[in-house]
């Protein structure tokens, strides 16, 4: 639904939709806390985010499904390999018990999944969280560099001409005589 | 009633994933619904690494799932300023005529 409604408005809030089931599955496998980011993360930023794009540049949408029959064939073929080469690695693969020993960190009942990514994440993982917190600051300055328009007509204070003026280019000193009064040239 | 176990999980993933490979790639005119395609891989990402995080009763995976979560936010803010800025030098968004480079 996402990629094939006509309009891009819906398309959104299918997207939306999605990001809510996948929320709601999440919660309910046990992974309360990836859920509630998922929803505030997406619902609430990407998706607005999208939507906030999506009307600024709406204008000429109306041959948006020119080539969709175009490359249909190809798109359904492409997409049908990939889906049956997961279905196969995912159906063939025999659940190995023994796969599950490799894992050293396990889940403690007594406390909540929240505790428990805490716990994990401001002490063995503190260097890649610091790292995705620099990555968020960079696509902040990025966007806001990317879409800064600079206008050219506006009068702006520019501290550096004024500090550098000098006397001389500046303060002229005329001797004016007596009833003659002073003629300025500029 | 049948019981949703791990298989169920990761049979939405590879659907969800196909829907956003194939979104890419049957998609021609609009440049915002390739960006909602690739937010719909990740989220298949997510699903797979949540669904063997708790099969596995392993918390690694539901961390680097916060960490994806982070990559995808930054990389659709940064397409969606691309991409007002190139609306607002072309005046169109269809993939079609994004060719400026000739080689």
């Amino acid at each position: 639904m996402v990629i094939s409604v006509k309009n891009t408005v819906h398309a959104v809030f299918f997207l939306i939709l999605d990001f809510v089931s996948a929320a709601a599955l999440f919660i309910l496998i046990g992974a309360e806390f990836i859920g509630m980011m998922l929803l505030i993360v997406y619902v609430g930023a990407v998706a607005v985010l999208f939507l906030f794009v999506v009307m600024m540049l709406e204008g000429n949408f109306k041959n948006i499904k020119q080539g969709f029959l175009q490359y249909l064939p190809f798109g359904f073929f492409l997409g049908s390999v990939v889906l049956l080469e997961l279905i196969i690695v995912v159906g063939s693969w025999r659940y190995k018990t023994d796969f599950i020993t490799t894992s050293e960190i396990r889940y403690d009942k007594n406390i909540t999944n929240t505790e428990q990514i805490g716990q994990l994440l401001y002490t063995d993982y503190f260097l890649p969280f610091q790292l995705s917190g620099i990555i968020l600051l960079v696509a902040m300055i990025g966007a806001i560099l990317l879409t800064y328009n600079k206008r050219s007509n506006m009068k702006r204070q520019m501290v550096l001409k004024q500090i550098i003026r000098e006397r001389e280019e500046s303060v002229d000193l005329i001797e004016v005589d007596s009833r003659k009064g002073v003629k300025i040239n500029d | 009633m049948i019981e949703v176990g791990l298989s169920h999980y990761l049979f939405l993933g590879a659907i969800i994933f196909t829907i956003g490979v194939f979104g890419i790639f049957v998609n021609r005119k609009n440049v915002i619904v390739i960006l909602m395609s690739i937010e719909l891989i990740l989220l298949s990402v997510n699903i797979n690494l949540i669904a063997f995080s708790v099969y596995l009763q392993n918390i690694i995976g539901q961390i680097f799932t916060l960490f994806i979560l982070t990559v995808a936010a930054s990389e659709a803010a940064i397409g969606l300023a691309i991409l007002v800025v190139f609306f607002r030098n072309k005046e169109t968004i269809e993939v079609e005529e994004i060719s400026e480079m000739k080689g």
